[in-house]
């Protein structure tokens, strides 16, 4: 019985998450066919116009690109773009013609996934520990110091932040070499598991790094203090000071534990607004992630690739949502019995 | 005017001057809420009152080109040595004006459909729990980039509509258990076991015990809109023309002023303001919370 309730609430989170991206799908596939500057006609129109093709040619090179039949019915080219994206066919840029779509995806995906990862990881966990500092030492001069510093990192937009790190940092100091970091890895590097590669990727990526705990760790230290204060008010803890439990074991197993439960609940919003926001860390660092690419595609009108990618991004924050409430599931016996939210 | 006409108006005045003292009291019972108070005041009549009385000089004037902060320009001059402190003055009003509408908006969408899926229940509470979930899980600023990539957003109520019609669905999941639990009070399913109507019941009965938690959305949900307006204007994905803090960010970025040792008093103006303007709104939420929860005041 136990194991028919946990297998339930897995179908149940699986299905949700399955039945998000196929909205996501759909509205990516309407927003490009319906909204009313229709890339698909805008490309063929500039065919026509640019290089003088007649328009059928046109419509056949435009339909290839999209890998879309345009003479067939809406539904039916809703079913094969489906099918394509199933096969992982996402089409082929229009800018840098021929290159598909999924290859653009599997470069640069991964150094956004590295970077907004690595900053959420460094600030939630420092978060916690320094929540749980400032309940325990509650009132003292730490406390107040820290409680003002959370509360204007979590206010001030990130892209600020961030660029007040290359005026200050790169401009005005000169304590860094912007123009050296820009990119993902210097020119020439090659990717694999040696200790030169790591640290050029860490050596690009460091400046959105930095920007991504500056501005999500003050949301972390706010949220752990207050449910680090209500917990140890708690029965469980009280009764385990009373048994005499080493006060080690008391902070880690009883209060950092349960206090950091709620917090499981923001970080799959905190992930889904920090990818968002990788578009415009990306675009002041010219760290070269989806986000960037996402913005180049946009502005130049490269709609395969940026219907590709939007899709891309979405599914990444869906699926790192879902990796989040296995986590807390974890951590949370109580979360499996069926009761959902 | 008669003398009982005269006593009424007198009346009239002095409750609503009461009220605004104890508005005021209540707002400085906190310290660093009352400072964020005051702080967004003073931004928002520096934005809309401000115009008024400096002017705006947006002719290019080569031999001022990225002046210090002197008397005659308190904020130093631009790239075209133009007056920074003038074009901070007028560029608060169409920031301020696409936050309150979008944070009117998705406050709005966010308190009607919430309290409608607490209350009604059943299918129509999934349907809009499931809409929620699934906006909240897209992420909203590539949606709105590559929205912008098709619309063209030249307008300042369009942007905010659109701003609105994707941020409110944390909102409205905090309004739907807020309202849960407000059910449950006794006056309450009085109302319902009187078959009210559900627009009674929302508006006369719920909503009156949320205006704490509504007026601090709004001003969550302004910092928000405020956030992704910036952000659309600074990638240059919203053609926006004359003079704002967020177009002041965008120029300075895109002409490389950013990078030009002298420029920092032109970059950091906008960078700044809109920095304290969403931390004061922030912090002015802690006194809000003071004013209208009297819960928190009795412990003081």
């Amino acid at each position: 019985m136990w194991s028919r309730i946990i297998r339930n609430f897995w179908v149940r989170r699986g299905a949700k998450a399955l039945f998000t991206v196929f909205v996501v799908v759909s509205l990516t596939f309407f927003l490009v066919r319906l909204m009313p500057a229709n890339p698909v006609e805008v490309y063929i129109n500039s065919l026509i116009e640019q290089y003088g093709i007649p328009y059928d040619e046109a419509k056949n090179q435009a339909a290839a690109l999209f890998s879309i039949d345009l003479d067939a019915p809406l539904y039916i080219q809703y079913l094969g773009y489906i099918k394509n994206l199933l096969h992982g066919d996402l089409g082929t840029s229009l800018i840098s013609a021929g290159t598909p779509v999924s290859a653009i995806i599997v470069r640069f995906l991964p150094w956004t996934i590295f970077s907004v990862g690595t900053g959420l990881l460094f600030s939630f966990s420092l978060g916690i520990i320094l929540g749980m500092v400032m309940a325990y030492r509650r009132e003292s001069l730490i406390d107040h110091v820290l409680s003002a510093l959370a509360s204007v990192l979590s206010s001030v937009p990130n892209y600020l932040i961030a660029m007040m790190l290359v005026v200050f940092l790169g401009v005005q100091w000169k304590l860094v070499d912007i123009a050296a970091m820009r990119g993902s890895m210097s020119p020439g590097m090659q990717p694999g598991l040696n200790l030169a590669f790591i640290k050029d990727a860490l050596y690009h990526a460091s400046l959105p790094i930095v920007t991504y705990i500056i501005t999500t760790i003050g949301t972390w230290m706010l949220t752990m203090k207050s449910s680090t204060i209500s917990t140890l008010g708690e029965d469980y803890v009280v009764v385990a000071k009373a048994r005499g439990l080493p006060e080690r074991r008391i902070t880690l197993a009883y209060v950092g534990r349960n206090a950091s439960l709620p917090l499981f609940t923001q970080l799959t919003i905190a992930i889904g607004f920090i990818v968002g926001g990788s578009l415009l860390i990306e675009s002041i660092f010219v760290y070269q992630g989806i986000g960037l690419v996402l913005l180049r595609s946009i502005t130049q009108r490269d709609y395969p690739v940026m219907q590709g990618v939007f899709l891309i991004i979405t599914i990444s924050v869906i699926v790192a949502n879902l990796l989040a409430d296995i986590l807390y599931s974890r951590l949370d016996p109580r979360i499996k019995l069926g009761t959902g939210e | 005017m008669t003398l009982a006409e005269r006593n009424t108006l007198r009346d009239a005045i002095g409750n609503f001057v009461h009220s605004f003292v104890t508005f005021i009291r209540l707002m400085a019972r906190n310290r660093v809420g009352f400072v964020g108070f005051l702080v967004v005041i003073g931004f928002v009549l520096l934005a809309l009152v401000g115009p008024y009385f400096v002017e705006l000089d947006t002719k290019t004037n080569v031999s001022q080109i990225y002046q210090p902060p002197s008397r005659e320009h308190i904020l130093g001059t631009d790239h075209q040595g133009r007056d920074i402190w003038a074009q901070i003055v007028h560029g608060g009003r169409d920031i301020l004006y696409v936050a309150f509408l979008a944070g009117l908006l998705s406050t709005f969408i966010a308190v009607t459909f919430g309290a409608l899926a607490a209350l009604v229940g059943g299918v129509v509470d999934s349907v809009i729990m499931t809409i929620t979930d699934i906006v909240l899980t897209i992420p909203q600023f590539p949606l709105l980039a590559v929205l912008a990539g098709f619309v063209r957003l030249n307008s300042l109520t369009l942007l905010a509509v659109l701003l609105a019609v994707l941020s409110w669905p944390t909102l409205l999941r905090a309004v739907r258990s807020q309202v849960l639990s407000l059910k449950e009070r006794d006056y309450v399913e009085a109302a319902m076991a009187l078959d009210m109507g559900l627009r009674h019941i929302i508006f006369a009965e719920i909503l009156p015990n949320m205006m704490s938690y509504i007026i601090i959305s709004l001003t969550l949900a302004m910092t928000g809109a405020i956030y992704a307006q910036v952000g659309l204007i600074f990638l240059g994905l919203v053609p926006m023309s004359g003079n704002n803090w967020a177009v002041m960010i965008q120029l300075a970025w895109v002409r490389g002023a950013i990078f030009f040792k002298d420029s920092i008093y032109y970059i950091m103006s906008p960078v700044l303001a809109i920095a304290f303007f969403q931390l004061a709104l922030v912090s002015m939420t802690r006194s809000l919370e003071e004013v209208f929860n009297p819960r928190l005041r009795a412990g003081v």
